[in-house]
């Protein structure tokens, strides 16, 4: 038997025997993966509601599509989502490289430093999300005092308040998330040859030239991927948001995510939220694709 | 060594057995994790006592708890035998078959739901409302009402201020307009140093708690949500004239009276004002006033009234009944519990050891009204509570509410008319694609 086998497997070829190997995660990745995808896209057709298992599902072609990209509310929040997307990944950018280009210099403490930055992004976004509303509290909150500390402004509620509010979740967000830019950036500017720097001074290149030319191009590649992770990341923001502001006041900062869990699993309208489902995934895929596109143009410059 | 075997099979299966026995005799009780809850964890150890059926318990954060409890019961799950599931789910919990029926039960076992008080009954028990079929056993009655510090009511400096300002002494308000006297008159003062607030109000955004705080003004200003005599007509009754104010009454409450930073507050936010003395109303449910009242130190002495009346007197009810799971494989056993948690005398153990009982035995008791200071407010409010829908679909009725309410009165967007609008919009939607309208 086990001749037999090894007889059968050795008469296989190599293309054979790669097909077998990933078979298993292939039919994984189906079932798991692509399995759910397409059963979403189908049920997107539907009015199916997964609470009421005795109702009768009907078929109702593209209605729900055209009820979703008709209605304004679901324009307003992905308006929200992507003025959340927009700055965050702006600050992450500067302030990330900045950090970076700090920490890239030798001195004493730099490591400590580093671990000590890079705390934030270790802790639980659900965590984070409960303990900046006590930073944020007009009354006791750290965060207020130190704003009054240096120009008072008064009582302001960070919170409570529709102007304020998304920016409290974009303060949040990039005080946990730029260490993660800063830390790509940093792999990236320790991967650049210092050959390039010399040959630069030889030619009298002044700092700024040296930056712009050398330093920018070089790590630009790592920043656009940690800024590709972050906007695919906050773009499906959800946990920090909700315990910070559960999506309010009002709507504010009802992210798209935060809308559709609650279309999804709080009112359970499964057929209706499939196709929300579907269109958020095109939105960042097809963002994803050009963005990539456009990452491994630079990469090639 | 076959004797070793022979030990070690029969003990495994002894084991097992064993298990298996306890395991038959437990039940899984599901509730929100809060004051009452340990109550009657202490009053089933009676329970327990009495029948060996030991009893587990899972309580949810509130915050939480609707929307782990309604999934276990979509997925028909058998963690609980018995919930004490939400007011408003009871339609849900009817039309989708969650919840057992419980009238052949009732009827052989001698329960009468005439022993039990009416609106408990209507609120708790009944789908749809009114009939004669029950999915519960009213287990915890309770309503939205007051507190608050009658300690600085009663001091005569502020008392004497407060009257040369409004003409009236301070002291429990009428109405609303005197809530919001007395609110706006704490505001920002100074009272042993400390600065004070108004009120505690609910303002929470993402569960149920700005809709639980402004319906308390809706339903005093006489708010309907439908047509009386053609259901889910809402138009002119959820946005007629008298429900704006109401909104926009609550709209000043929040402005004027509550603490900073109070903008997505529900009963443990409002519990923290409370108690850290930041404000001399709170507005909370009834099953926390025992530990409030319990509290009260350092010369705090904290007062109770029932939801002030504004055009009429009435108040939002809380509370839940006790309901047998569908899906769960004893049901027979937590039917036991119910059976033994409706006699008088259990009602009145669990009245004592803080839970609000709905037996008409202890509320009617001479020694119920003296047996609390919040007990008369109690008895008041139980007859006069109104409470959201509670159709199948309540979330998605709910969420809405919870949005366009939180957008006007916190966020400031829009006029009151146009948030009672939109919310009707809403459920015109929600109504027609469930086919009643």
């Amino acid at each position: 038997m086990k001749n037999k086998i090894i007889h059968k497997a050795k008469g296989l070829s190599d293309r054979a025997v790669a097909w077998i190997f990933i078979t298993p995660t292939l039919l994984l990745l189906l079932a798991i993966n692509i399995y759910p995808l397409i059963y979403a896209i189908s049920m997107s057709f539907t009015n199916f509601y997964a609470n009421k298992l005795g109702k009768e599902i009907k078929w109702v072609g593209l209605k729900n599509y055209a009820k979703i990209l008709g209605k304004e509310a679901i324009w307003e929040r992905m308006q929200i989502t992507a003025s959340f997307m927009f700055w965050t990944l702006l600050l992450q950018a500067i302030i990330g490289l900045s950090l970076a280009l700090l920490l890239n210099k030798k001195f004493k403490g730099n490591e400590l430093l580093t671990t000590l930055i890079v705390l934030p992004m270790m802790l639980s976004p659900a965590v984070v999300g409960v303990f900046w509303t006590y930073l944020y509290n007009p009354q006791v909150g750290l965060f207020n005092y130190i704003v009054n500390f240096f120009y008072d402004f008064g009582s302001f509620d960070m919170i409570g308040s529709s102007t304020l509010a998304p920016w409290a979740i974009v303060i949040v967000d990039t005080w946990m998330w730029t260490p993660f830019t800063m830390l790509i950036c940093l792999a990236g500017l320790r991967s650049i040859p210092n050959y390039l720097y010399e040959a630069a001074e030889v030619d009298r290149a002044n700092r700024l030239q040296q930056f712009i030319y050398i330093t920018l191009p070089s790590v630009l590649p790592f920043l656009l991927l940690a800024l590709l992770f972050r906007g695919i990341e906050n773009f499906k923001m959800f946990d920090m948001v909700v315990e910070l502001t559960s999506g309010g006041p009002g709507s504010a900062t009802e992210l798209a995510s935060i809308q559709l869990k609650r279309e999804a699993f709080e009112k359970w309208k499964t057929g209706y939220s499939s196709a929300y489902a579907v269109i958020l995934f095109v939105t960042i895929f097809g963002f994803g694709n050009v963005y990539v596109k456009v990452m491994n143009k630079i990469k090639d410059r | 060594m076959r004797n070793k075997i022979a030990i070690l099979v029969s003990s495994i299966v002894f084991a097992l057995s064993s298990t298996q026995a306890v395991k038959s005799e437990s039940i899984t009780l599901g509730w929100a994790a809060w004051d009452p809850a340990n109550a009657l964890v202490e009053l089933s150890k009676d329970f327990t006592a009495q029948t060996g059926i030991e009893v587990n318990f899972e309580f949810v954060p509130w915050p939480n708890f609707a929307d782990r409890m309604l999934n276990e019961l979509n997925n028909k799950g058998k963690t609980f035998d018995l919930l004490i599931g939400d007011s408003q789910w009871i339609g849900g919990g009817a039309t989708y078959g969650h919840y057992v029926k419980l009238n052949d039960f009732f009827d052989k076992e001698g329960i009468s739901m005439n022993d039990f008080s009416d609106a408990t009954v209507y609120a708790y028990s009944t789908w749809p409302k009114g009939s004669e079929n029950y999915y519960a056993l009213p287990a915890m009655g309770d309503a939205l009402a007051w507190a608050y510090r009658k300690d600085w009511f009663d001091r005569p400096e502020l008392n004497s201020e407060f009257k040369a300002k409004h003409g009236y002494d301070l002291g429990v308000p009428e109405n609303w307009d005197q809530l919001y006297d007395m609110c706006t008159f704490f505001q920002g003062r100074e009272i042993d140093g400390q600065v004070r607030y108004g009120a505690a109000i609910n303002t929470e955004r993402g569960s149920e708690g700005i809709t639980m705080g402004v319906t308390a003004a809706m339903y005093a200003w006489g708010m309907q949500y439908e047509n009386p005599s053609k259901p889910y007509d809402m138009e002119g009754y959820f946005n007629a004239p008298n429900v704006v104010e109401a909104l926009e009454f609550y709209k000043k409450m929040y402005e004027d009276c509550a603490p900073p930073g109070h903008s997505d507050a529900y009963m443990v936010a409002n519990l923290d004002a409370y108690k850290s003395g930041q404000v001399a109303f709170q507005m909370n449910w009834y099953a926390f006033w025992p530990g409030v009242s319990k509290e009260d130190a350092d010369g705090r002495v904290t007062g109770f009234f029932a939801n002030p009346s504004q055009k009429v007197s009435a108040a939002t009810l809380g509370g839940q009944g006790i309901s047998v799971v569908n899906y769960s494989d004893k049901k027979d056993l937590a039917l036991q519990y119910i059976k033994w948690f409706a006699q008088p005398d259990v009602q009145q153990k669990w009245w004592d050891l803080g839970g609000y009982s709905c037996h008409k035995d202890v509320l009617g008791s001479p020694d119920f009204v003296n047996s609390a200071v919040y007990a008369q407010g109690f008895l008041d409010s139980m007859g006069i509570v109104k409470d959201f829908w509670q159709e199948p679909t309540f979330v998605e009725l709910m969420l809405p509410m919870q949005e366009h309410v939180h957008d006007y009165v916190v966020n400031g967007k829009g006029s009151a008319k146009e948030a009672l609008d939109k919310i009707i919009e809403e459920w015109v939607e929600v109504f027609e694609a469930d086919g009643k309208l």
